[in-house]
């Protein structure tokens, strides 16, 4: 076997290893001519060209303007609308985003307490997430949270007369986000596939040192799951940024009450397809572009930190 | 889990806890935690599947019903509804609105499956020069937000003359842009034994033929599995077809729907709730028959990360 092996090795001269390199890399771009294809036509292109865009003004019809930098100077500084729809779309994320996680965390670990019935309860948490950005879900959450909607009256029968939640400026966000939070169902499968590749000797370990339950859930659950966490946590992130028909649809594309479901995409689509302000828009996307980036790259940097690899998946 | 976890807490327990009383309290414990486990869980679902309950049962209520009766149960059900939001809305009936849906979903999984398939081929069995970097590439568009490209898009297509056709739609599936479909086929792939496809490719096999008659055969559940999420996804899409398709009788039905709301205040409430509720019956039915691959989708796709 060795001496086989030994063989084959001495075979390949560099002109024979080249020759075959070269077929094999034929095959590999001829596999990917439609990926590549839309790789360079429907991103890297259009990339290039909005990144163009967001230093010009351009309405679709007549020439770009090359303007610099006047658009990023206008959004921070002349446009609060802008500003608002940067404020309430962090809210949303950095508040939605934990309650979320956190959500999915808890019932992963509820249905992986017990296997009876747990499949049942899996798929039922889980259908939220499939549909939670229709235009479906959209009407009925504005039904639910209306004045005297179903959540208003429940409330009310508890003795809080809050109201209608859809038309009120203080209410709206923590709507949104309820509905954000709903669908918990896609993280948590992933966290409970996590759960069950966790070593049950660890929490027998554990127990032997005498941990209670919360220095297991600390010291052995939240470790073994930091790779997962970080999967979640990125995903969702940037997920959450992008929230646009729910918004569109709750408000009817106003952005309404008072601009608080304005969120950034909303606000994006308004300017670029209402407004007609193409460079406007591709400035806006491409701050969102900054942002997701950088919070990619901290989140990667920091995962050396706090990311536990147990060996390697693959 | 209980199966291995069970035969253990009974050794410990002969070991520590030989008294009858003592195992047969401990045993009591634990059907209580189990029973308020089982309560927790029922009430959460309770919770969780509301509003589709609440939605279902409000296609039954006539419109009037709407400003007084916001509980689940229509005080005096009809079918009204129904029978008015058949007849369609701005001069089309109802099942153009589903058979536009469809055609557009049903291309898109055709397009997505073709594309996404051979990509992941060539990015987990080929070894050929800039496979790392383009990998890296295609798993960074993973992260890159849909709207930066939207805009260049719109005016591309719109040059192109194809705007209120569904080819901006249709297109970029054959072209394999959801790179989240590619990602999970190469992830099915590698775990594939690659003795099969040595074989063949020793006995003269080339790329083509081990792809066709070794790895499709093989890969079929992550196929599946990327075929239901891109009908699911496309059956819900509402930013493509709001930018792209202004003629009502080509509208799918997510922008269909707008449609029942907007020229509807609260008079004709009932209508979009019916229409609201048939739109996802589709995907609920998806759902019921495919859930385990969509779950094992997300898990597999969310644990090679």
């Amino acid at each position: 076997m060795r001496q086989v092996r030994r063989a084959e090795a001495k075979v390949p001269t560099t002109a024979g290893r080249r020759a075959h390199n070269r077929k094999e890399t034929v095959a590999g771009y001829g596999f990917l001519v439609p990926w590549l294809i839309g790789f360079l036509g429907l991103t890297v292109g259009p990339m290039i060209f909005s990144l163009y865009l967001a230093f010009t003004k351009y309405n679709l019809f007549t020439e770009p303007e090359w303007i610099g930098l006047d658009n990023f100077v206008r959004m921070f500084t002349e446009d609060p609308n802008y500003i608002q729809s940067v404020q309430i779309t962090l809210v949303y994320v950095l508040v939605g985003t934990p309650i979320k996680l956190a959500a999915a965390l808890g019932v992963a670990m509820l249905l992986n307490y017990r296997d009876r019935g747990s499949g049942f309860f899996r798929s039922s948490f889980y259908a939220p997430s499939l549909i939670g950005a229709s235009v479906s879900v959209a009407i009925v959450w504005r039904a639910m949270f209306s004045t005297d909607g179903p959540v208003d009256d429940t409330l009310s029968f508890f003795g809080i007369d809050i109201g209608g939640w859809v038309g009120n400026v203080a209410l709206v966000i923590p709507m949104m986000i309820l509905l954000a939070v709903w669908q918990f169902g896609a993280p948590m499968v992933i966290f409970l596939a996590g759960l069950k590749q966790i070593p049950q000797e660890l929490y027998e370990a554990a127990e032997v040192d005498g941990a209670g339950p919360w220095h297991k859930f600390r010291n052995v659950t939240i470790p073994m799951l930091s790779s997962v966490i970080f999967f979640n946590l990125l995903l969702e992130l940037i997920n959450a940024f992008q929230v646009f028909a729910s918004a569109y649809i709750i408000s009817n594309g106003s952005g309404g009450p008072a601009g608080m479901t304005n969120f950034y995409t909303l606000y994006l689509y308004k300017r670029g397809f209402a407004d007609l302000q193409m460079g406007y828009a591709s400035a806006m996307a491409w701050v969102l572009v900054i942002v997701v980036a950088i919070i990619a790259f901290i989140l990667f940097k920091t995962q050396k930190s706090w990311v536990h690899y147990a060996g390697e998946n693959r | 889990m209980t199966t291995f976890e069970a035969p253990r807490v009974e050794v410990v327990e002969n070991a520590l806890e030989p008294t009858a009383p003592a195992r047969r309290r401990r045993v009591k414990r634990k059907t209580i935690n189990t029973v308020i486990w089982f309560v927790v869980l029922l009430v959460l679902t309770a919770i969780v599947l509301y509003p589709l309950v609440w939605l279902f049962f409000a296609t039954f209520k006539p419109s009037s019903e709407f400003g007084q009766n916001q509980g689940l149960i229509p005080n005096n059900p009809t079918f009204d509804n129904y029978t008015k939001v058949v007849e369609g809305i701005a001069g089309t009936p109802l099942y153009q609105f589903f058979a536009n849906s469809f055609f557009i979903a049903i291309m898109a999984v055709i397009g997505t499956l073709i594309s996404s398939a051979l990509a992941a081929y060539a990015f987990a069995r080929i070894r050929f020069r800039g496979v790392g970097i383009l990998f890296a590439a295609m798993i960074g568009t993973l992260l890159l937000p849909f709207h930066v490209i939207i805009i260049p898009q719109y005016i591309m297509f719109q040059k192109l003359e194809l705007v209120d056709t569904y080819w901006p739609l249709i297109i970029p599936k054959f072209l394999a842009t959801e790179a989240f479909f590619v990602f999970l086929i190469v992830q099915f792939i590698r775990n594939i034994p690659r003795d099969m496809d040595e074989a063949a490719r020793i006995d003269g096999a080339g790329h083509i033929r081990i792809f066709f008659s070794i790895i499709v055969p093989l890969i079929k559940p992550a196929l599946i599995t990327s075929a239901i999420f891109t009908f699911i996804w496309t059956w819900n899409d509402f930013l493509g077809p709001l930018l792209y398709i202004n003629s009502p009788e080509k509208y799918p039905l997510p922008i269909a729907l707008r449609l029942y709301n907007d020229a509807t205040s609260t008079s004709d409430y009932g209508a979009t709730v019916a229409v609201s509720f048939l739109a996802l019956v589709p995907i609920l039915i998806f759902f019921i028959v495919f859930q385990r691959f969509l779950v094992a989708g997300v898990a597999t796709q969310g644990l090679k990360g």
